[in-house]
């Protein structure tokens, strides 16, 4: 199956080029800096009505900063992108599908 | 392990199949942590009897706990640059850095569960007690679990068995830490900052 050539690609793919420790530092901050935005957010009574949508682009943004540099993901082969990104998307559906199904779809009560 | 990865573990990919197996692992476990996190959405507001979430949250305890995890990521992939750099003392450095955040972590949380449990929140009291105890404390375990990992592993560096061509061996640990972290991301806003 493998060809002696793909040792060369496993080692590639396996310590491919990375970020430096300044771009992690970096990234370390901007996810300081959006935490400290989620909480004030929070507190903030004028923005209540619109908390939900901004909370969740804030920590969406920082799911993906953190998969992207932190796990590397940007910088690997893009099956591992594809074996993560594929079960994500269905535990989205199972997550979007359940509140639905128990929050805002009429309930029967058994005969 | 990852002893001449390279060698030992190519595949038809071109990939690490040990890496390409955490990778799937982790696929699953989102699945698993997306069940509880429905689970405690769907019974969020269903409790009938007290503690109510809004009257027991402590929001900035959990921010700083948050912030220690974020931080216990950045050190993972320092430490990680460490290793692969073959800086002994900076590895030693960083992997108990990431110990010391995440026992840290785990340590907040301890602190939460006893408060809740002495405000009368426990296992049995409410729906919202159920599902938050067996959310956040799966994550914990998870983070417990992660921790001595990295204790194994930073053990293996002091002795000299970690170099960069075994620096695999990390880089997959990072990856479940990271993982644990993402989770946290995603519990914080959803369990704590959306009423």
């Amino acid at each position: 199956m493998a060809t002696e050539s793909g040792t060369a690609s496993v080692q590639h793919e396996t310590h491919g080029a990375h970020a430096t420790v300044g771009t992690y530092v970096l990234i370390g901050v901007i996810l300081t800096v959006i935490t400290a935005v989620e909480v004030a957010v929070f507190y903030i009574p004028a923005l209540a009505s619109v908390l939900v949508p901004i909370l969740i682009v804030l920590s969406t943004t920082k799911f993906v900063i953190v998969v992207l540099f932190y796990m590397h993901l940007r910088y690997d082969s893009p099956l591992f992108r594809r074996v993560f990104f594929g079960p994500l998307l269905l535990a989205l559906f199972v997550v979007i599908g359940l509140i639905v199904l128990f929050k805002y779809l009429p309930r029967f009560d058994p005969i | 392990m990852a002893a001449n990865s390279a060698v030992a573990h190519r595949t038809s990919t071109g990939l690490d199949s040990w890496k390409l197996g955490f990778w799937v692992f982790l696929g699953s476990e989102t699945l698993f942590f997306g069940s509880l996190i429905s689970t405690y959405m769907v019974y969020k507001n269903e409790s009938v009897v007290g503690p109510f979430p809004t009257e027991i949250l402590n929001i900035p305890l959990t921010s700083v706990s948050t912030f220690v995890l974020l931080m216990s990521s950045l050190a993972m992939v320092i430490a990680l640059d460490a290793v692969q750099r073959g800086k002994r003392a900076g590895s030693l450095f960083w992997i108990m850095a990431v110990i010391a955040l995440g026992a840290l972590f785990i340590g907040f949380q301890a602190y939460e569960f006893t408060h809740f449990y002495h405000e009368g929140l426990t296992l049995q009291t409410n729906l919202f007690g159920s599902s938050f105890f067996i959310l956040t404390g799966f994550h914990g375990a998870h983070v417990t679990l992660g921790v001595i990992w990295l204790a194994i592993l930073w053990l293996d560096a002091l002795r000299g068995k970690l170099p960069p061509e075994k620096s695999l061996r990390l880089e997959i640990a990072g990856l479940y830490w990271h993982f644990v972290d993402i989770v946290w991301i995603a519990i914080f806003t959803l369990i704590y900052l959306i009423e």
